[in-house]
């Protein structure tokens, strides 16, 4: 093999992954080259044999069968005490379903627009699904702003607004440190009658948003939304109305 | 190593991340079956790797932010194999460099034209290269993946992926050019 072109540059254009100069250029080189042409012809003659060929292998049944037993052995187990068990049917039920469609509701983090949020829906739901367990709601547990805000100090490089809205219907309930996305951040618990709600507190460079459409997964609904250098997501099981009215609060 | 942040490793994780697994990852078990099948050769080690590259993958899968499931699965596939090639055939992985590569060849379609006994010649043909140029025709040319998938699974740099892949078309060439009586002295 004598000619330059055909050591690679052959290979990119076989492959389609020269750009469109070097592509051309290389039409052009072909017109004039025997011995591309051929070795061209005979690239691509060698390709549609292996891809012909049923050279392709197929995991067999019980490998399947073997490789979800070992997945089974790795996964907890995912009822805990004192939360209602049809609460985990209704999570297994959703799973299923969301499983069939697809498991991202948000853009993943780095790639989409200024909607994204830097978490995805599944980690906020499963930090929202912790936070039930018993001794698991507040690392802070009371009704008084002045308590809560001042509690996090020193524990995140940021400080969460925290207000109480019991005389709008959202008693503040207390304070937590959580982990989303692999970083502390903080969660702001209120409650509406008997129903939790976390509101997501950490810090944003994105320019502020709207309250965004709700999202909703296993029974949680969620809200997410930017303002002033901070990025909310509230999330609870309370009517979606109920929801909104709280983020609007917030959001004033 | 290259291209994916694996992350830190977890024993048990829990049922949502299950879920998620089972949508992103578990969809390639076939990607990985394959590329193990042709870097391992023989039918029951391949199926023994794989399974624990997938318990593998999901112990990182923290470490999964999304992207390319199927690229992320494989390189650990990948790297899985290596480990047991080492420790269990490290002769497959020292023939890697020999100079018979600079040699000129002449192929014509007509001299590689393969007919009937198609899948076994090209197989066995395709084991005869080293792993390192089988598992770049096998990502490409079964697989389909981008230079870009073939560099972060195989942690070459993506400006040597398309010359990996010549040398590689030239020595499967090569093997399928060869005499079975050549062949057979290749492999002892």
């Amino acid at each position: 093999m004598s000619c330059e072109y055909a050591r690679t540059t052959l290979h990119g254009y076989l492959d389609g992954e020269l750009d469109a100069a070097r592509s051309a250029e290389f039409e052009r080189h072909l017109e004039s080259c025997r011995e591309c042409a051929t070795a061209l012809a005979a690239e691509e003659s060698l390709r549609s044999s292996l891809q012909r060929s049923g050279l392709y292998e197929q995991a067999s049944v019980s490998l399947r069968k073997k490789t979800r037993t070992e997945l089974d052995g790795a996964t907890s187990s995912p009822v805990p005490r004192r939360i209602p068990a049809w609460r985990w049917l209704a999570v297994g039920a959703s799973i299923l379903v969301v499983a069939s469609v697809s498991w991202y509701v948000w853009p993943r983090p780095g790639t989409g627009g200024a909607a994204s949020a830097p978490f995805t829906a599944a980690e906020l739901i499963d930090a929202h699904v912790r936070s039930l367990q018993p001794g698991h709601l507040t690392d802070v547990a009371s009704t008084d702003q002045h308590t809560v805000k001042p509690w996090f100090d020193g524990k995140l490089d940021y400080a969460p607004p925290v207000k109480d809205y019991a005389d709008e219907g959202f008693p503040l309930v207390g304070g937590r440190l959580d982990v989303l996305a692999g970083r502390n951040v903080a969660a702001v618990v209120y409650a509406r009658r008997k129903h939790v709600i976390n509101v997501f507190v950490l810090p944003t460079k994105e320019p502020d948003t709207p309250i965004h459409p709700p999202g909703l997964r296993q029974g949680y609904q969620w809200l997410h939304w930017r303002r002033q250098g901070m990025e909310y997501c509230a999330v609870s099981d309370v009517s979606l109305s109920d929801l909104h009215e709280l983020a609007q609060l917030i959001y004033q | 190593m290259s291209g994916f942040d694996q992350g830190r490793s977890s024993d048990v994780l829990d049922v949502h991340e299950r879920a998620r697994f089972e949508q992103l990852v578990l969809p390639h078990l076939d990607a990985a079956f394959n590329l193990a099948r042709w870097l391992l050769k023989r039918r029951e080690d391949s199926e023994d790797v794989t399974q624990e590259a997938m318990l593998r993958a999901f112990r990182f899968f923290r470490g999964f932010h999304g992207g390319d499931g199927r690229a992320w699965l494989l390189q650990i596939v990948r790297n899985t194999c290596y480990t047991w090639l080492e420790k269990n055939r490290p002769g497959e992985l020292m023939t890697e460099f020999d100079e018979e590569l600079h040699l000129q060849l002449s192929v014509t379609p007509e001299s590689l034209a393969i007919s009937g006994d198609n899948r076994e010649r090209l197989g066995r043909a395709l084991e005869t290269l080293p792993p390192r140029f089988r598992e770049v025709l096998v990502l490409r040319e079964l697989e389909g993946c981008s230079y870009k998938e073939i560099a972060a699974i195989t942690a070459i740099p993506i400006g040597t992926v398309m010359s990996a892949l010549a040398r590689a078309r030239q020595r499967l060439q090569r093997a399928l050019t060869q005499t079975p009586a050549q062949e057979a002295s290749r492999e002892l």
